[in-house]
């Protein structure tokens, strides 16, 4: 255990001493959120509204009042029918229409059930979809107060409609998108480059010509990135709730251990590299190329996997930030619960145990 | 060895009160010498006594600090291109590209050394004879024994005959026999007319220069004939007149 | 202590025809040659300081990471203290002290943590074993918060020797520790091996610089991956049975290419500050004759005489015998 210890000081001291390193892997993340972020959370402000009302009452006046009450909208006017919608849509007046049923407040009073439509510029999909979500918290929330005036089960229900794009696959992807692509790019492309350096410093001689134990090694090296790896998690999650407003719907433990789970798959990965290379290089190349391009291109955080060509999809199933974009989108944005996600986990526990299996039966006793 | 170099050739290298230094560090410090055509000069001390720093600024690679410096007849300060062009340099650590073959080697430093096709066709077979590589020719570099290496790149760094050669602890770690054919080499060049600068870490080669000059703590402390510091310092042999001198080094860094 | 018996390692497949590392069939010129196919063998005593003396890719560092347990011969059987490298490694991995060739120490962690590092490493303390290191390690403590990257080769060399010492050692290895380090600390290491060899350490050491043949008890010279001679300095310059002479004059590398044209010379080589070379038949020379040839011949201050060979004599008279 003393040695261990002793070990996992000395790793501590080597990435505490390299400065620009340690601060290239702690402001990576925030620089990341921030470029990906800085574009969302500045066009979702302001977006302009155009309302199509039947009749004029109550009910909608409050819900209108709340949306023009929000920061992030701006209503431009009111329509009369779907032409002029299209109309402003193309002129770029508007970005979003809201649409009141006929006989809105009365389904809502009688039946306890209305619907709004809401009609979405989506050329800008990742936008789109941030104002169309707010919009619909809005409505949900709004839809309380009147449950309270009222004493009855009253239900608005919003029915979004995208135009130009609606698929709306890249949108929102990209906070879970960065966990991924960090994680995998500090635990594989560290944990491996910082086990192969002391093979190309000569020190691994040393440690293999002494009683220790080389599991101790392995635990030593991924110890630290683990760390590293858990506070740029925390610093993403703060960034986005606090800075982007992207709210955990989901529970955080989940978030947490579905996190945890991809951190080792990613530092079984590095270990692997490590074990079929013998150059510091060689290991940037492969954790570089071979790890952190699939990672963004082919996990589904950039293009989606829904249209790419079955041989890259069939690809992507093998991509562990691919299953992990996945779960975090459930628990994070969907709010679903970690048994809801058992499938990402199981497949991504399935992947660590393969690497961390083969690299242990790959890393040698000797030097050859 | 005393091979008799005119007191009156042409002056190749001239350092005047060359200093460099690294922030607080000076790793060479106030140094003085003139080196004549075709002489060998030898340039010795421990690691880290600024021997490196010395022969970079002397072949351009490095601006000095302060003081003055000619090689070729070229200021280093403010010509290092004309420098460079008029000489040649190998080093232990790099010296020819071990993924090439060994005349794609003589063709690249040829032509980086400004030689045309027909001229490094020309030095090709007559080094190939020289060092008798024939079998050699198309191999590359690294299935070389080591001693094969570092005759090819002394042979390729004054391809194109330059003024001045500057070797960097050429011999080290070679077998005895092939580090004395080395020597040899060194003289046939000496005697062409090249100059030669050269550090080495084993006592006995400085026996071989004209002149050696022994820095300790990037100062210079002796520079003289072999021959005249032994008498000097009392000793039977060029490492004693070097273990008297470096026993005065207080530096540490390497 | 050390027990090596027909030791073979080729890094190429058998198949490929081409040899790299140590035993290789050598040709066999004369007697001298030890190994013919059998690879390599010698042993070590306790308490014993044996040296591998050769150039660099003779293979010495080869046959220590097998005695070390890093590598494994194709052929042949080493032992340590009777334990066998191939299948006691462990074992012998808690005996064994090991320095590897550029000082392997952490650059970015200073004197006292690497120190402390490689005795947590192997299961002890600093204070432990402070007895064994406390000649050497005095030397170093006043940089004791340095970083190793920051230090002379000399304060490596010794950070790097009490780091494969902190464990005690019953045989220590160390491949090329003098090698690029200056003349003063060389000195002062071979001074530090000789006690440490008389509290009963078995030493293992390599180095490509003949002078330091002479401070070992008993050397084996190596190269191409083969051994010219086992035995001690005495008995190998003993061997040297041959006259060797030493000559000078006033113009040294004139006299070197003379020398070549003496039908009667058989090798002249360059040594320091004068020129040793012996003759074919030691009755058709005679000194006199000689010394009046080259003063014919334009030289002055002419000085030939008779001397013992030195260690690097017989190394490159033995090799010149053979044709690894």
């Amino acid at each position: 255990m003393k040695q261990l210890l002793s070990f996992i000081r000395k790793e501590f001291n080597h990435i505490l001493r390299d400065k620009p390193t340690i601060m290239i892997l702690l402001l990576m993340p925030v620089i990341q959120i921030l470029l990906f972020g800085f574009a969302l959370s500045t066009e979702v402000k302001n977006t302009n509204v155009v309302i199509l009302v039947p009749k004029a009452d109550n009910e909608i006046r409050h819900i209108i009042d709340r949306v023009n009450a929000s920061d992030y909208f701006d209503i431009v006017g009111f329509v009369h029918n779907a032409d002029e919608i299209e109309n402003a849509f193309r002129r770029g007046d508007a970005k979003l229409a809201m649409i009141f049923e006929n006989n809105f407040s009365e389904n809502l009073k009688r039946n306890g059930k209305a619907h709004i439509q809401l009609i979405a510029d989506a050329s800008d999909a990742n936008t789109a979809k941030t104002f169309t979500f707010y919009a619909t918290s809005i409505i949900n929330s709004s839809q309380k107060d009147f449950s309270l005036q009222n004493n009855a089960n009253g239900m608005i229900l919003p029915e979004i409609k995208m135009l130009y794009n609606p698929q709306m696959k890249s949108a929102f992807n990209f906070v879970p998108g960065v966990l991924g692509m960090i994680m995998m790019l500090i635990c594989a492309m560290m944990t491996s480059v910082s086990i192969v350096r002391e093979k190309e410093m000569g020190t691994m001689e040393i440690l293999l010509v002494s009683p220790m134990h080389p599991i101790y090694i392995i635990l030593s090296k991924i110890t630290p990135y683990l760390l590293l790896s858990l506070v740029n998690f925390g610093t993403v999650i703060l960034l986005s709730v606090f800075v982007l407003h992207v709210p955990i719907v989901g529970s955080f433990f989940s978030l947490l251990m579905i996190s945890v789970l991809f951190i080792f798959v990613a530092l079984s990965m590095g270990l692997f590299i490590s074990t079929v290379t013998n150059s510091q290089l060689i290991a940037l190349l492969i954790s570089g190329m071979g790890m952190m391009l699939p990672a963004t291109l082919l996990s589904g955080m950039i293009y989606p996997i829904e249209n790419m060509p079955v041989l890259l999809q069939i690809l992507s199933d093998l991509v562990p930030a691919r299953w992990y974009i996945i779960a975090v989108k459930d628990i994070m944005i969907k709010g679903l619960s970690f048994s809801d996600v058992l499938h990402e986990a199981l497949v991504l526990t399935a992947m660590a145990i393969f690497f961390i299996t083969i690299s242990l039966k790959k890393f040698k006793v000797r030097l050859e | 060895m005393n091979k008799i170099v005119n007191p009156i050739s042409e002056i190749v290298i001239k350092a005047d009160h060359l200093t460099k230094k690294f922030g607080q560090f000076t790793a060479v410090d106030d140094i003085c010498f003139e080196v004549r055509k075709g002489e060998i000069f030898g340039f010795l001390g421990a690691n880290g006594a600024g021997k490196t720093t010395a022969m970079r600024m002397l072949s351009g690679l490095l601006i000095p600090t302060s003081g003055v410096g000619q090689v070729a007849g070229f200021d280093i300060t403010h010509q290092p291109e004309q420098v460079k062009r008029n000489i040649g340099y190998m080093s232990q650590r790099f010296s020819l590209y071990d993924d090439l073959k060994v005349w794609e080697n003589i063709e690249l430093f040829g032509g980086i050394y400004g030689l045309n096709a027909s001229q490094i066709k020309i030095k090709t077979d007559e080094l190939m004879q020289r060092l008798n590589f024939e079998d050699e020719r198309n191999k590359l570099v690294k299935s070389l024994p080591l001693g094969f290496k570092q005759k090819l790149a002394f042979a390729v760094s004054v391809i194109h005959h330059p003024q001045v050669v500057f070797l960097d602890e050429p011999t080290g770690g070679v077998d005895p026999i092939t580090r004395r054919n080395f020597w040899e080499m060194i003289y046939e060049a000496a005697v062409d007319g090249i100059t030669v600068f050269v550090t080495t870490h084993y006592m006995d080669e400085a026996e071989y220069c004209d002149r050696v000059c022994i820095l300790v703590d990037g100062k210079i402390e002796a520079l003289d004939k072999p021959g005249d510091l032994k008498v000097r310092f009392n000793a039977d042999s060029m490492d004693e007149v070097f273990l008297q001198l470096a026993r005065k080094a207080t530096r540490l860094d390497g | 202590m050390i027990d090596v018996k027909n030791l073979y390692k080729n890094y190429y497949p058998n198949d490929s025809g081409k040899f790299a590392g140590i035993g290789k069939p050598g040709i066999k010129k004369n007697e001298s040659v030890l190994s013919e196919d059998t690879g390599i063998s010698f042993n070590v005593s306790e308490a014993e300081l044996f040296g591998l003396i050769g150039p660099d890719g003779a293979g010495k560092t080869t046959i220590f990471r097998i005695l070390t347990t890093l590598i494994l011969p194709d052929k042949g059987i080493a032992t340590l203290g009777g334990l066998d490298v191939v299948n006691d490694y462990k074992e012998i991995r808690k005996k064994v002290g090991y320095m590897p060739g550029r000082f392997s120490l952490y650059q970015d962690l200073t004197v006292l943590e690497n120190l402390e590092f490689f005795a947590t490493v192997f299961n002890t303390t600093i204070k432990e074993n402070y007895d064994l290191i406390k000649d050497i390690y005095v030397q170093i403590e006043p940089f004791k918060n340095r970083r190793a990257g920051k230090l002379s080769g000399g304060m490596k060399q010794k950070l790097a020797l009490c780091c494969a010492l902190i464990h005690k050692p019953e045989i220590l290895f160390l491949d090329e520790p003098t090698t690029g380090v200056d003349p003063v600390s060389r000195k002062e290491f071979w001074g530090m091996l000789q006690k440490l060899k008389t509290q009963g350490i078995t030493i293992l050491v390599s180095t490509p610089y003949m002078d330091e043949a002479a401070l070992c008890d008993r050397i084996a010279l190596i190269q191409n991956g083969n051994f010219l001679n086992i035995d001690t300095p005495e008995n190998i310059v003993k061997q040297f049975n041959r006259d060797l002479w030493s000559v000078k004059s006033n113009q040294m590398h004139h006299l070197l290419t003379d020398l070549r044209t003496f039908d009667s010379i058989d090798s002249s080589f360059a040594f320091g500050d004068s020129i040793h070379f012996t003759v074919k038949h030691k009755k058709d020379f005679s000194k006199s004759e000689f010394e009046s040839l080259l003063l014919a011949g334009g030289h002055n201050k002419v000085e030939i005489r008779k001397i013992n060979p030195g260690i690097e004599d017989c190394f490159m008279e033995l090799s010149k015998k053979t044709d690894l």
